[in-house]
């Protein structure tokens, strides 16, 4: 029995088998409408969410099965102090498949420890979010056709986005990306990914602080969100977030087949006017989330 | 100062000066009822100065932990008087409970009776992370 804690779990070959099938299961979608019939999803989400949340149970739902589980942790035991680990073991007794997000860093490994049905990581605070890069690189293939020789921009909060470590350490194991690290000094990427994934690996990289300088050579720019709070001083924070705010003026230097993305929620780092530009590809990652998860649960299911 | 001859027991040679106290504390030294002598600031051709602990008796030694703390130590084992073996710890793959997560946002600080289990990532720079949260260890001083 399997489950999905950090996306280096799955081997390159396991994530081009999950592409494939879920590109197979947006061609043909009937083909797997009963696939899941009479399995359960438990969704045990110790925090609040939105997307991955409601992602998962409309995988669940359009693959054939059945959805149970909490969206709070005060809707749950652990407000009366259950542990995880006698919570999944309870739980496993429930459901087939269990999809967890928990704001304490390593509580899905705990519970894919103890439980006896694969555990999905649907986001462990500030660790990891696996099923968030298969959705980056779900996206990035249908978009780009390729998984490879691309040159992609992070930009925004590299020191704090969980998504941008994971999408880089995934990316890592590709031939031929050229990284460019778009922020302000106070938010560049830490050490361990920079020294123990991108040096070490002796990977194509470099870091500035202008996105308008890096813009036009990028075939994919991945915009996060400049969060107040990350400041030491809020001069600094109203120098810079300008400066990280995706705009059509902006976009007039990128190339024609610039691929922006986004993991959502945005607040204001790409104006809405950007939201119709053909290269805006941030709803079509949202809806890809959905498919990815559909094609991760038959795999864990071992459902063909 | 005279330290008795071991007939049977074990000899912690070559510990870098100032760490015998506390392999001592982590071997649990001080639960032996046999004599113990931790001789500090030893001179020593290969380290300048050493540490060397003497166990009166063989025991069970830890060898995670002395792998951990002390890579470099050869440990003496005798018997009837005579050098019976002579051992070097290795680098452990994986700790339990010999080091803790410092890490607040870790699992292991609001499930208190999960082990703390670290695992040995970087062999070259001795790099252990949590098995859960992936922090880093910090190295012991």
């Amino acid at each position: 029995m399997k489950s999905l804690i950090d996306i280096l779990d799955l081997t390159t070959a396991e994530i081009d088998e999950l592409i494939s099938k879920a590109n197979d299961i947006i061609d043909h979608p009937d083909r797997y409408a009963e696939k899941c019939r009479g399995k359960k999803l438990a969704t045990l989400f110790f925090e609040p969410s939105t997307r991955t949340r409601l992602s998962f149970e409309a995988a669940m739902y359009e693959l054939g099965g059945h959805v149970i589980g909490f969206s709070e942790a005060s809707s749950s035991s652990t407000s009366k102090g259950e542990s995880v680990q006698d919570t999944v073991r309870a739980v496993s007794c429930y459901a087939d498949i269990i999809a967890m997000r928990h704001p304490k860093e390593g509580a899905p490994k705990v519970a894919s420890m103890k439980a006896s049905v694969p555990i999905i990581n649907a986001g462990d605070g500030g660790h990891n979010h696996p099923t968030q890069t298969l959705t980056d690189l779900l996206t990035i293939q249908r978009e780009k056709g390729r998984l490879n020789d691309l040159r992609i921009g992070f930009c925004g909060d590299l020191q704090f986005g969980r998504t941008v470590h994971s999408l880089i350490s995934a990316l890592s194991r590709y031939h031929n990306i050229h990284f460019t690290l778009i922020s302000p000094a106070e938010l560049k990427l830490p050490d361990y990914i920079k020294v123990d994934v991108l040096q070490k690996k002796k990977l194509d990289f470099e870091e500035t602080a202008k996105l308008d300088q890096a813009l036009p050579n990028l075939d994919i720019l991945y915009m996060t969100r400049v969060q107040k709070e990350r400041f030491f001083n809020e001069a600094d924070y109203i120098r810079l977030k300008d400066s990280y705010i995706l705009t059509p003026e902006k976009l007039k230097n990128a190339k024609s087949d610039l691929c922006i993305m986004h993991p959502l929620p945005r607040v204001n780092e790409i104006s809405c006017a950007v939201d119709d530009d053909p290269r805006a590809c941030y709803f079509h990652q949202v809806l890809n989330g959905k498919f990815i998860r559909m094609a991760l649960i038959l795999k864990l299911l071992e459902i063909d | 100062m005279i330290i008795d001859a071991i007939r049977n027991g074990i000899v912690i040679d070559h510990i870098p000066a100032s760490l015998s106290m506390k392999l001592y504390r982590i071997l649990g030294l001080d639960d032996l009822s046999c004599s113990v002598a931790v001789l500090k600031n030893v001179a020593s051709s290969k380290l300048g100065r050493k540490d060397i602990i003497k166990i009166d008796e063989i025991i069970d030694l830890n060898w995670d932990v002395l792998g951990y703390i002390a890579p470099d130590i050869t440990v003496n084992i005798i018997r009837d008087g005579e050098l019976a073996e002579k051992r070097h710890p290795q680098l452990p793959t994986q700790l339990t409970n010999v080091i803790f997560c410092e890490n607040p946002r870790c699992i292991t600080t609001t499930e208190q009776e999960l082990p703390h289990i670290f695992k040995l990532t970087d062999p070259e720079q001795r790099i252990y992370r949590c098995i859960y949260c992936e922090a880093r260890a910090k190295k012991h001083e």
